[in-house]
C-alpha cells in the first residue's frame, strides 16, 4: 500500500503543470541543501575540538547539553518557518478501501525523510563518534545520548507540525506557547531560572544513566500519535466545513469606492484577503516580521555593514509585496477563466494588484517610523527602501508572476493544505532584496551612506514615474502568456 | 453575429475541433449537442479566447477574437465553476459582475428582482459563501450572472446539468423572455435532447470535433435527434471498441 502511495506522489510531482518550474527552483534548492549538509558536517566534526580549545577543563558532551534547548528552539524556529507540512491529496483516498491510518501513517512517515531531520544527525553521529573514539565514557553512554538527540530532533520535527497547524487555523492558539517561551525566555535572561540549565543536567543523567534515553524517544512517539490522531480526525471532507459555512463574512470595503474605476478590483482583492487563510497569514506575517528591525539596529556591528540595513528596510517594508505579490495572478487561478472572458482589461487587472501592494508598502513605511528611535539615517533609508520596493520591486513581482502556472485551491478543504509555506517561497525574495543591497552598497563605497540613498531613491522614483508603462508592458507579457497560465491554473496539486 | 471559419484545434496531433463555416446570426438561441467529446466546450472556449485555435479565426460581431479584446463588453459566459470566486457570497459576486459590465448595486438589485423562483430563497441573502452552496445552486448563480447587463451574446456550457427540474423549466422561459425582441443571441450546449430542442431554434450537431448536423428546430427535430443518436453509426465507433 506505501508503494502505490509512493507511487502516486511521484506521479502527481512529475505531471504536475509547474513540473518545470518546481524542478529549476529545486535544482536551487539542491545547492542549498549541498551548503547547508557540509556545514553541519564541519560543524560536527569540529564541534568536539572546538568545544576542547574554548572550554578548556570541560567536558565536550556536558557543554553541547548545556547548550541543547537553545539549539532545539533555534531549530524549531526555522523549521518553523522553513518546513512545509506533508501533504497529500486526500479527497480521491477517502472512498477508496484504505485504511486511514494507512495513509495518515504515510503522511506522517513521509515527513521523517525531510531534509530537516537529516541535517541534525550531521552534527549528532561524528560527534558522537568521536566521543566514543575519545573513550571518556562508557560507549553504551554515548549510544544512549545519540539515541536521546535523535528522539529529540524528531519530537522537534511533530511538534512543528502541531503548532503550525494552530497557527494556520487560528492564529490566538499560538498565544499560550509565545507566552510561555517568552516567560521561560526572560526567567532565563534574568537566571531565575535557567532551564536550559536544568534540561542539560538532565540530558547528563542519560549518560550516566543510558535507559533513560527512552524518554526522548517516548516524547517522540508521544508526538507523533498527537499528530496521528489529530489527522485522523480531520480525514472527512467537512472536517472545517461547518466552521467556513456557518456565517460569511459581510464587509464590503465600501471605502474602496474612491479609487473609481479600480474599486470593485481592489473590493475583490481585499475580500480575497481576509476571507481565505492563506493571504491572510501573510498579512499578520508582516506585522509580526516588523520587529525583525529590533534584531538588527540592536547590534552594532550590523550598524557598521549598512547593506545590512538596506536588507532590514526592504524586508520590513516589502514582506507583505513579497508574500502576496509573488503569487499573482496565482491567487486568482481558481477563477482565472472568470477574469479572461469577462470584462476586464488586464491593465486595470494589474494596476489594481499593484495598488493594494502599493498600499500595503507604504502602511508597513509608517509601520516601521518608530524605528527613528535608532537614528534618522535608518528612518530615512526605510523610507527609501519602501520607495524602491514601490518603484522597482512591484512591477518586478507582477512582471515574474507572468512565470507563474502554479494554481493556487483557495476553497480547497484547509486539511493539510499549506501550499507555498515553505523554503521555496522565501528564495523568490532573494533577488528582490540582494539588488538593492548591491546597488546601495557600489554607491555606498563610491560615495556615502547618503549617496547610496539617493541612488535607490532616484530607481524607485523613476520606476514609479514609469508604472504605467511598465504596467503596459507587463499587461502585455500577461496577454501573451495568458492560454498557458488559463491550462496550467487548471491543474489542480497539492 | 459569430462566424467561425476554418477553425481547427489540435492537441497532440489529434484534430479535436474542426469547423469549415460555421455562421450564427443575430438573435439566435442555437443549440449545441453531441457526445463526450464532440468539442462543444473547445468551440465555446476558442469563442472566448481561452484557448488559441490551430487555425482559422473566430468572428464575434465583426470583431476577429484573439486579436481585440472589444467582444468582451457584449460577450457573456458561464462554462463551468471556474466563472465563479468560491470566497464571495451570492450578492457580491453579482455586484462585481455588474460592476464589470456597468451595471450599478441597483440596477442588479432591480434585475435580480426577476428571479426569486428561480432561486427558490435558497441563494439571495443567506450569508454562505459560494464555494459552500450545493453544485446546483452554483450552477444557477453563474447562469443568472452571465445574464447581467444585457449582454448581446450569452454562452451558456450545460446550463441544464444539475438545474432541478422546476428551474430547468423556469430557466427555459426566461430564455425565450430575454429573446424576445431578437438582439440577444443565445449559444447553448446541453446533452439533453427534449430540453434542448423545447428552447432553441437552431440546434447543430457536433461529432468528433465535425459538425455534422445543422437542423432548423421543428416538431421532428427531438425525433430526429432521438434516431440519430440511438443510430447504428455509434455503435460501431472504433472509439468505443
Amino acid at each position: 500500500m506505501f508503494k502505490r502511495l509512493i507511487s502516486l506522489e511521484w506521479k502527481a510531482f512529475i505531471r504536475s503543470a509547474s513540473a518545470g518550474k518546481s524542478i529549476g527552483l529545486k535544482i536551487l534548492m539542491v545547492f542549498l541543501g549541498l551548503y547547508f549538509t557540509l556545514t553541519f558536517l564541519l560543524i560536527g566534526i569540529g564541534l568536539y575540538p572546538f568545544i576542547q580549545e574554548y572550554f578548556p577543563g570541560e567536558e565536550p558532551i556536558y557543554i553541547v547539553n548545556r547548550f541543547l534547548l537553545l539549539w532545539l528552539f533555534v531549530e524549531f524556529s526555522y523549521r518553523f518557518f522553513l518546513q512545509t507540512l506533508p501533504v497529500l491529496d486526500i479527497k480521491p483516498l477517502l472512498i477508496l478501501p484504505i485504511l486511514r491510518r494507512k495513509v495518515v501513517n504515510f503522511v506522517l512517515i513521509k515527513s521523517l525523510y525531510s531534509f530537516f531531520n537529516f541535517l541534525p544527525l550531521l552534527i549528532i553521529v561524528p560527534f558522537g563518534i568521536l566521543n566514543i573514539y575519545k573513550n571518556e565514557f562508557p560507549v553504551s553512554s554515548i549510544l544512549a545520548w545519540m539515541i536521546a538527540m535523535i528522539g529529540l530532533t524528531l519530537s522537534v520535527n511533530f511538534a512543528n507540525f502541531i503548532i503550525k497547524k494552530r497557527f494556520t487555523d487560528n492564529l490566538k492558539a499560538l498565544f499560550p506557547v509565545v507566552l510561555i517561551i517568552a516567560i521561560l525566555a526572560l526567567l532565563e535572561y534574568f537566571k531565575v531560572f535557567e532551564i536550559s540549565y536544568w534540561f542539560g543536567k538532565g540530558l547528563n543523567e542519560i549518560i550516566a544513566y543510558p535507559f533513560l534515553a527512552i524518554i526522548p524517544v517516548l516524547s517522540f512517539l508521544f508526538l507523533y500519535k498527537w499528530n496521528r490522531k489529530d489527522l485522523e480526525n480531520k480525514f472527512y471532507l467537512d472536517a472545517t466545513f461547518n466552521e467556513n459555512g456557518k456565517s460569511a463574512d459581510t464587509k464590503d470595503f465600501l471605502w474602496t469606492r474612491r479609487f473609481g474605476e479600480l474599486a470593485p478590483y481592489l473590493q475583490l482583492d481585499l475580500k480575497l484577503i481576509w476571507r481565505n487563510k492563506r493571504p491572510k497569514t501573510a498579512i499578520y506575517m508582516s506585522l509580526l516580521l516588523l520587529g525583525y528591525g529590533l534584531i538588527f539596529y540592536t547590534n552594532d556591528t550590523y550598524l557598521d555593514m549598512p547593506g545590512f540595513l538596506v536588507f532590514v528596510g526592504i524586508f520590513m517594508t516589502g514582506i507583505f509585496m513579497m508574500n502576496f505579490g509573488q503569487f499573482v495572478p496565482a491567487w486568482d487561478a481558481s477563477y482565472y477563466p472568470l477574469i479572461m472572458a469577462q470584462n476586464i482589461p488586464m491593465e486595470k487587472y494589474l494596476n489594481a494588484k499593484s495598488g493594494l501592494i502599493t498600499f500595503s508598502v507604504v502602511v508597513l513605511a509608517i509601520l516601521t517610523t518608530p524605528y527613528v528611535y535608532f537614528g534618522w539615517r535608518i528612518f530615512a533609508l526605510n523610507l527609501v527602501c519602501a520607495v524602491y520596493n514601490i518603484g522597482i520591486n512591484i512591477p518586478l513581482l507582477l512582471y515574474v508572476g507572468s512565470f507563474n502556472k502554479k494554481r493556487i485551491d483557495l476553497d480547497k478543504s484547509p486539511f493539510m493544505n499549506y501550499q507555498g509555506t515553505g523554503a521555496a517561497q522565501w528564495l523568490v525574495g532573494i533577488p528582490l532584496m540582494v539588488i538593492p543591497v548591491f546597488l546601495f552598497w557600489i554607491f555606498y563605497k563610491l560615495s556615502s551612506f547618503e549617496g547610496g540613498m539617493l541612488f535607490l531613491f532616484a530607481l524607485g522614483l523613476i520606476g514609479s514615474l514609469m508604472r504605467k508603462r511598465a504596467i503596459d508592458f507587463i499587461a502585455q507579457v500577461y496577454k501573451r502568456k495568458k492560454y498557458a497560465m488559463i491550462e496550467g491554473f487548471k491543474q489542480k496539486d497539492s | 453575429m459569430i462566424t467561425a471559419t476554418n477553425l481547427t484545434k489540435v492537441y497532440n496531433g489529434i484534430t479535436v475541433l474542426n469547423i469549415d463555416q460555421l455562421n450564427i446570426p443575430t438573435g439566435q438561441i442555437f443549440g449545441l449537442v453531441g457526445n463526450n467529446g464532440a468539442g462543444k466546450t473547445t468551440f465555446f472556449s476558442l469563442l472566448l479566447d481561452l484557448i488559441q485555435p490551430t487555425t482559422g479565426c473566430i468572428f464575434n460581431n465583426e470583431i476577429t477574437v484573439g486579436q481585440s479584446e472589444s467582444w468582451k463588453p457584449f460577450t457573456s459566459s458561464f462554462i463551468d465553476e471556474s466563472f465563479l470566486i468560491g470566497y464571495l457570497r451570492p450578492e457580491e459576486y453579482f455586484y462585481f459582475i455588474g460592476e464589470l459590465r456597468n451595471q450599478n448595486k441597483a440596477d442588479v438589485n432591480a434585475f435580480l428582482e426577476n428571479f426569486g423562483d428561480f432561486f427558490h430563497d435558497e441563494i439571495l441573502g443567506k450569508r454562505k459563501y459560494l464555494r459552500d452552496l450545493s453544485k446546483g445552486n452554483q450552477k444557477k448563480v453563474g447562469i443568472v450572472a452571465a445574464l447581467i447587463g444585457n449582454p448581446k451574446l450569452v454562452i451558456l456550457d450545460e446550463p441544464f446539468a444539475n438545474l432541478d427540474p422546476t428551474t430547468q423549466i423556469r430557466f427555459k422561459k426566461i430564455i425565450k423572455e430575454l429573446t424576445a425582441n431578437g438582439d440577444t443571441t443565445f449559444l447553448i450546449s446541453s446533452h439533453d435532447l427534449i430540453h434542448i430542442t423545447g428552447v432553441c431554434e437552431r440546434i447543430v450537431v457536433m461529432d468528433r470535433g465535425v459538425l455534422v448536423k445543422d437542423i432548423i428546430t421543428s416538431e421532428e427535430t427531438l425525433q430526429e435527434l432521438e434516431t440519430y443518436f440511438s443510430g447504428e453509426h455509434f455503435k460501431e465507433d472504433k472509439r468505443f471498441s
